[in-house]
């Protein structure tokens, strides 16, 4: 099956940048895939340049085959990270205008729904919260019936509540078929809502799968996390690979009975320990030797 | 259709934006309403401090000041004309005191209502020694400085409104982001610019017709021409300024070189179009430059429409000026423009 949306090779460079760096992926009809990475690392460029908002050095960007055009912008929705609505226009009205760029009409008071809008339509856009701009800018993004959505760093900014009912509105989207591409610097986002991740670091992807493939092919087990304060031998010795984390070890155990007796006495006590699921948070951290910088 | 209908949404968006900012657009109309109301008051005269007379010369001669001795006569501004009738007609309306032909025997015009026009034939009269002077009469009520300044006003306000409303719009636009926004739908930038040209001249058009007709009532001010014709220089002098707007908004990000780039263009229309002073004894090279000018041939053909009745045999190249440099600013605008900051 060809793909809904195929990036090839694309590159992007700013006098004395090169934000991005020969950065190619395919994205299936119906997923959820996410762009991840730190801030600075070319996920809004790459993803701009996909949605034709910032021209590419090279490259090319296919829509179900065919290079991105009209019918690409016919088709799409786009949730960008900052940008800004009129002012003095009510947020029914902002969505009317929207709505009528397109030929492709979604149902307004379904999106409304969808949204939780319903009780700001008269409200001016600028009298809107974090939270209620967000979920308009989501209600513009799916204003055509698009058959793809682009968010953008959609829930950065908003309190726990907020981004978990966004997390919800997202489930929903992605159920009805729409195809979402997202970008986000929170790996638990991530791990919640998609099908198929690609990690971009310094305007590259390094590495590509499906979250639970790729944890599981790097870490086959679970994580024991020792405070270093309670480590008193050298854990390097041991058979298995150790993780050195400010203040605390982590050891990634394939059979955790057998690492704790293994563990045992290098440590002055187990009271401390804690077992838990490997998470992309790890795995980012892994792979760039660098924690997030968010 | 479709494009009808996309320029139709960025319309309708646009003209409630701009009606609901109720600053901007009290400001919009109260300015232009007080600068005539102040003018009215401070100028209640005709507006001129100099005595103007007009001396009747083939077309392309100057003025020789040994000609005759009056032609010497110091604080006086002598005008060449080369047009009798157009010459009459400013003697008409006070706005030359006295025209003079150097002919074989001298005549001169001049109208007896015009406490101007008596004082300076005093003057005439004293400095000449020609047996057989013939003097010829011409009647007519006087055009008052705010009936020739109230065009300048309103071309002026529309102006500004023009050039600032649209032009630091867009780039508000573009530094915030909408743009960017609008450049992920099918809206193409042709459409978008349709739309605020649109969308402010029918504001334009509105406010100053606001303002005209409030000015007309309380002051009494002179219409001798065609409204019609009138509202067709008012619309063509509109799209040529916010034209001129979109094209210094096409690619710019930063309000303040917008702003720069505005006042560049605004000061001189402000110093050189007429707005607050007549250019007709200006020298062939301002003259030139005002040529270039919008708003120079929205002012003059509004004034003549107004104040001599024009019609549109009169002022058609004017007009012809403003749609060539409309589709100008339009066409490399649309073609420049940008969406994003880069």
């Amino acid at each position: 099956m060809p793909f809904a949306l195929e990036a090839r090779e694309l590159v992007k460079r700013y006098p004395g940048v090169l934000a991005v760096d020969g950065v190619s992926f395919g994205v299936r009809d119906g997923i959820c895939f996410g762009l991840l990475g730190p801030n600075g690392a070319g996920k809004t460029t790459t993803v701009e340049i996909i949605e034709g908002v910032t021209p590419a050095t090279s490259g090319d960007v296919l829509y179900r085959g065919e290079p991105a055009g009209t019918r690409f912008r016919e088709e799409t929705g786009i949730q960008f990270q900052a940008t800004a609505l009129q002012d003095y226009i009510t947020v029914r009205e902002t969505l009317d205008m929207f709505r009528n760029l397109y030929d492709r009409r979604a149902d307004v008071d379904a999106v409304i729904d969808a949204c939780s809008l319903g009780d700001l339509l008269d409200r001016d856009n600028r009298k809107l919260s974090g939270g209620q701009r967000q979920r308009l800018f989501l209600a513009v993004a799916l204003i055509n019936r698009p058959r793809i959505v682009f968010l953008d760093e959609p829930t950065t900014g908003l309190d726990p509540q907020a981004r978990r009912n966004f997390w919800d509105l997202v489930k929903r989207i992605r159920k009805e078929g729409t195809t979402i591409i997202l970008t986000t610097h929170y790996m638990d986002e991530a791990q919640v809502l998609c099908d198929e991740i690609a990690i971009m670091d310094h305007g590259r992807i390094i590495a590509q799968g499906a979250p639970d493939d790729l944890l599981r092919a790097r870490y086959p087990g679970l994580i024991i996390e020792v405070p270093q304060s309670d480590v008193v031998d050298d854990l390097a010795t041991l058979e298995h690979r150790v993780i050195d984390e400010a203040g605390v070890v982590e050891i990634v155990a394939k059979d955790v009975s057998k690492a704790l007796a293994d563990l045992g006495p290098a440590v002055r006590t187990l009271n401390h320990i804690k077992i838990r699921q490997p998470t992309l948070e790890d795995l980012f951290l892994d792979l760039t030797g660098h924690s997030l910088r968010p | 259709m479709k494009s009808l209908s996309r320029i139709y949404a960025i319309f309708v968006a646009r003209n409630r934006e701009f009606l609901r900012d109720r600053g901007t657009l009290a400001w919009n109309i109260v300015l232009p309403v007080l600068l005539v109301a102040g003018l009215a008051v401070v100028f209640a005269g005709d507006g001129r401090d100099q005595y103007t007379v007009g001396v009747l010369l083939p077309a392309g001669e100057e003025i020789a000041r040994d000609a005759h001795p009056f032609l010497e006569t110091r604080y006086v501004d002598f005008v060449p004309f080369d047009d009798t009738a157009a010459a009459l007609r400013k003697v008409e309306r006070h706005q030359v005191d006295l025209l003079i032909a150097i002919d074989e025997p001298v005549r001169y015009w001049v109208n007896p209502d015009s406490p101007r026009g008596y004082f300076i034939e005093r003057v005439l009269l004293q400095t000449g020694t020609d047996a057989g002077i013939v003097r010829e009469d011409v009647t007519g009520d006087p055009i008052r400085y705010v009936d020739w300044v109230l065009p300048g006003i309103l071309g002026m306000n529309m102006m500004f409104s023009c050039l600032f409303g649209v032009g630091y719009v867009v780039v508000r636009y573009r530094k915030n982001g909408f743009l960017k926004r609008l450049r992920a739908t099918p809206l193409k930038p042709a459409e978008f610019i349709v739309a605020q040209v649109l969308s402010r001249l029918i504001l334009i058009l509105a406010i100053t017709a606001f303002v005209y007709t409030g000015t007309h009532v309380l002051l009494d001010t002179r219409m001798d021409g065609s409204y019609a014709l009138l509202l067709l220089v008012t619309v063509l002098g509109a799209i040529a300024l916010v034209s001129l707007g979109l094209l210094i908004a096409a690619r710019v990000n930063s309000e303040e070189l917008a702003g720069g780039l505005l006042n560049m263009i605004t000061w001189p229309m402000m110093i050189l179009s007429g707005v607050w002073f007549s250019l007709e004894s200006a020298g062939p090279v301002v003259q030139k430059i005002a040529g270039l000018l919008p708003l120079t041939h929205v002012l003059d053909a509004a004034r003549a429409v107004m104040l001599d009745g024009a019609g549109f045999a009169a002022v058609w190249p004017h007009l012809a000026w403003l749609a060539a440099m409309s589709v100008g600013f339009l066409g490399i605008g649309a073609l420049i423009f940008r969406w994003t900051p880069e």
